[in-house]
């Protein structure tokens, strides 16, 4: 439980701490105009920017969670680890890659060159898609070695958290299928720029959560 | 503090495009009003069947087998589903979808939430949720009866009712009411940081605000514990990992579960189970401020105390979820810990208590039906929270534990206290919801027989949690330590139960009564400061503000301010000068 504590004690003092220094030095109570001329938007940061930061804490909490029961499973007497299939490691190349091709086809969407940003989407998802494919694979390689997801809970927890590290992609994808089919009909590069910025520091995310999480996995 | 220039805001466009066909204006709505109304009437619906779940169990026990059609099975799922539903699908979707909806961008300034398409899909969501809920009902084995808390090995080891399909019915709905939940409390965070009017600072938004909020934040990362725990069981229940389930045998027969741990389940749950009371209670602490202050023409007393305090609850509410795991052979210096956070939390919130009270202090207190029910609420609060004292400290739980003491703080605290607050808003904000006014008299009675009737339930559950009587058994029989005259306080409990669940009909009678031939009411029958009761129609139209977003000129709380002529000044009315166009707030120096 200590490292979803440390997360998510992270998590709650930088917003409660944030939403304090907001309270600090004023007397609500007294109407002033500098009050008056505020706008009410307290972020200088698009809406949409603001949606995936949440959607971040939401997934940290998650994951942070999904690891701290692994480590309190881990120290039950039935534990015994799993050899982990060397496949998983051209896997995290893969997205090491993908995450690098998307924050270059940011880079291009930013500059506005159209068809260098349709080259960098797809790369980007090819590369993604490789990685599933190959989490697919390491799958069969386990079960063909008699590693089944009922042997152990070290197995469980493996095929468990690959499973809804992949969900987390899939969903990334979706977002990529529709900036990289608006891109590819004809569309400019400033029309799809904040989704594929978005986008990168999802991806950036993801692979920090899949290293994490395959640091723990080989480790244990 | 830190805002950004007007000018590089997303600029909010004044939406010309009014949905036009019924089913665009009142089915697939993207109005946030329409959608707190839906999230509303499906809520209160989902709660009227648990209301109608626990008059079973008070049958059975107040009037022990007589009643042919509760047997121990159904019994149990009674119990659960009972609790599931208020915790989860009434109060959490009415307090955040319900009043969340509807007051965040009215009480901002805002024409509605920033992700309107995100909102409406976060609404049918959460109706696929309540329909796989309700549909677990009609399965074969019926519902889950493995109690709220789902602890396993019980929750999915043969011998519990529901255990082939209910329970997975309950684990895919709570897995679909987070996904709805997380659609919805994305887009209401970001709408209070991102769209509020000009002027609104955080420090002029009003408390309901701040609850609503800061209960998002806390729904936000403490679902996912819920979520976790819920996928976790379900691969238990279908795949045969292990989890939760130990090695155990069923039946006489090994089971393939090897090794896996129940208190890890209880860790993962209650770490969510305990920042979930907040997540009902946050928002009511707000809600109930505003109407407290409303109804006494008085600002709320230390407002910047009140937000401080929300905070303070908010961040606590995370390290004290194993004080409800003090009976599971926790290290006695883990629960010493966990005993100490729980007592710490008590600050802030007594601190909120004396607040509101100090706000009625020489208010000019109008005993509406709103004030009676916010009122009601700090009796109860006080007596569910002061209970929790009990409860909070190790060696009192140890032998209160699982008995009725418990049922009644809970009860108390975080059943009636919140419920209370829903009808004060209700009765508060129903003539800016429909434009009509309710009739007084049956408010009056509605509140004076649920405020006695759950008194008249809960407080002797106490006493019978102190005589030892165990919670959650289908039936006590004969017992040395339950003398006659706690089977017949039982009888007592269940027939005030029968009462209070009744009156709920004259509450139902009011609202459609009033809706169809109901008085029509003034835009600010309360003489209401926020700018929910300023829009320029009652009820507000689709965009709320007409072509010109409101401009915030002060806090929420200017009642009876010295020297003008009205009791209050509304929020968008400047410091000097005339009150907005075509409205007399009789604003004078």
């Amino acid at each position: 439980m200590y490292i979803t504590l440390i997360f998510i004690a992270g998590i709650m003092v930088t917003v409660i701490g944030w939403l304090l220094r907001q309270t600090f030095n004023t007397q609500p109570w007294v109407a002033t105009a500098e009050d008056n001329a505020v706008s009410g938007a307290s972020l200088d940061a698009n809406s949409k920017t603001i949606l995936l930061a949440g959607f971040l804490a939401v997934a940290t909490s998650l994951f942070g969670l999904f690891i701290s029961a692994y480590s309190l499973r881990m120290e039950m007497p039935d534990w015994s680890p799993l050899a982990e299939p060397n496949l998983l490691w051209v896997n995290t190349a893969m997205l090491v890659l993908a995450s690098i091709a998307y924050q270059w086809a940011r880079n291009v969407a930013i500059e506005g060159r159209t068809s260098a940003v349709r080259f960098g989407l797809s790369i980007a998802g090819l590369l993604t898609v490789l990685f599933l494919v190959g989490q697919m694979l390491a799958w069969q390689r386990l079960m063909s070695e008699g590693a089944y997801i009922t042997g152990n809970p070290a197995n469980a927890f493996f095929y468990m958290l690959t499973a809804v590290h992949a969900l987390h992609l899939l969903g990334g994808l979706w977002v990529w299928a529709r900036s990289t089919i608006k891109v590819w009909s004809g569309a400019e590069a400033d029309t799809v720029r904040l989704s594929v910025e978005l986008c990168a520091v999802y991806w950036h995310y993801l692979l920090l959560v899949w290293a994490i999480l395959f640091a723990m996995l080989i480790n244990t | 503090m830190a805002y950004v220039a007007i000018a590089d805001r997303d600029a909010q466009e004044y939406d010309h495009h009014e949905p036009d066909t019924f089913i665009t204006k009142y089915v697939w709505s993207q109005d946030h009003k329409v959608i707190a109304i839906q999230y509303g009437m499906t809520a209160i619906f989902v709660g009227v069947i648990a209301l109608m779940l626990s008059v079973m169990m008070r049958l059975q026990l107040g009037f022990p087998d007589s009643f042919s059609f509760i047997t121990p099975e159904s019994y149990y799922q009674f119990v659960t589903m009972h609790g599931m539903i208020m915790v989860i699908y009434l109060l959490t979707a009415l307090f955040l979808g319900g009043f969340g909806n509807y007051l965040i961008p009215l009480m901002c300034g805002s024409r509605d939430m920033v992700f309107p398409y995100l909102n409406m899909l976060s609404f049918w969501v959460y109706l696929l949720s309540v329909i796989i809920l309700l549909i677990s009902f009609f399965v074969p084995g019926g519902a889950t009866g493995a109690g709220w808390t789902l602890y396993p090995p019980q929750a999915i080891a043969q011998g519990t009712p529901g255990v082939d399909w209910g329970i997975l019915l309950m684990l895919l709905s709570l897995a679909v009411f987070i996904v709805a939940f997380t659609m919805g409390g994305l887009n209401y965070v970001t709408t209070v940081l991102q769209a509020r009017c000009r002027g609104m600072t955080l420090m002029r938004m009003p408390l309901s605000v701040w609850g609503i909020f800061v209960a998002t934040i806390l729904g936000l990362l403490a679902f996912p514990a819920l979520l976790v725990s819920a996928i976790m069981m379900l691969l238990d229940k279908t795949i045969q990992t292990s989890f939760f389930m130990p090695a155990m045998l069923s039946a006489g027969e090994q089971l393939s579960h090897t090794g896996g741990s129940p208190v890890l389940f209880q860790h993962l749950f209650w770490f969510f189970g305990h920042p979930e009371v907040y997540i009902v209670a946050l928002p009511a602490f707000g809600i109930v401020s505003d109407v407290l202050a409303t109804h006494a023409r008085k600002n709320i007393f230390g407002y910047r105390m009140m937000v401080w305090a929300i905070l303070a609850i908010g961040g606590l509410s995370f390290v004290v979820w194993a004080h409800h795991m003090y009976v599971s052979g926790m290290n006695p210096y883990f629960g010493f810990f966990f005993a100490t956070t729980t007592l710490i939390i008590a600050v802030p919130t007594a601190l909120k208590v004396y607040n509101w009270v100090l706000t009625l202090w020489q208010g000019n207190i109008h005993l509406r039906v709103p004030m009676l029910f916010a009122i009601g609420f700090i009796f109860t609060f006080i007596h569910g929270g002061l209970t929790g004292l009990f409860l909070g400290n190790v060696t009192i739980d140890l032998p209160l534990s699982d008995t009725y003491f418990v049922v009644a703080h809970f009860h108390m605290v975080m059943g009636v206290s919140p419920v209370l607050v829903v009808f004060a808003a209700i009765y508060h904000w129903f003539p800016k919801i429909t434009g009509k006014m309710y009739n007084e008299s049956l408010g009056r009675w509605h509140f004076w027989l649920t405020f006695f009737g759950t008194y008249a339930i809960y407080l002797p559950m106490h006493y019978l949690g102190f005589l030892g009587v165990p919670r959650r058994y289908f039936a006590m029989g004969s017992t040395d330590f339950m003398p006659q005259s706690a089977h017949d306080l039982n009888t007592a409990i269940t027939i005030s139960a029968i009462i209070v669940a009744l009156t709920q009909i004259l509450f139902f009678v009011n609202m459609i009564m009033s809706l169809r031939s109901g008085k029509k009411s003034d835009p600010n029958p309360w003489g209401a400061t926020t700018l929910e009761w300023q829009t320029p129609d009652n009820p507000p139209k689709h965009g709320n503000w007409g072509h010109d977003l409101p401009e915030c000129h002060r806090w929420a709380y200017d009642y009876s301010v010295p020297g003008y002529k009205d009791d209050f000044i509304p929020q968008n009315v400047p410091a000097s000068g005339d009150a907005p166009v075509g409205r007399d707030h009789g604003v004078h120096h």
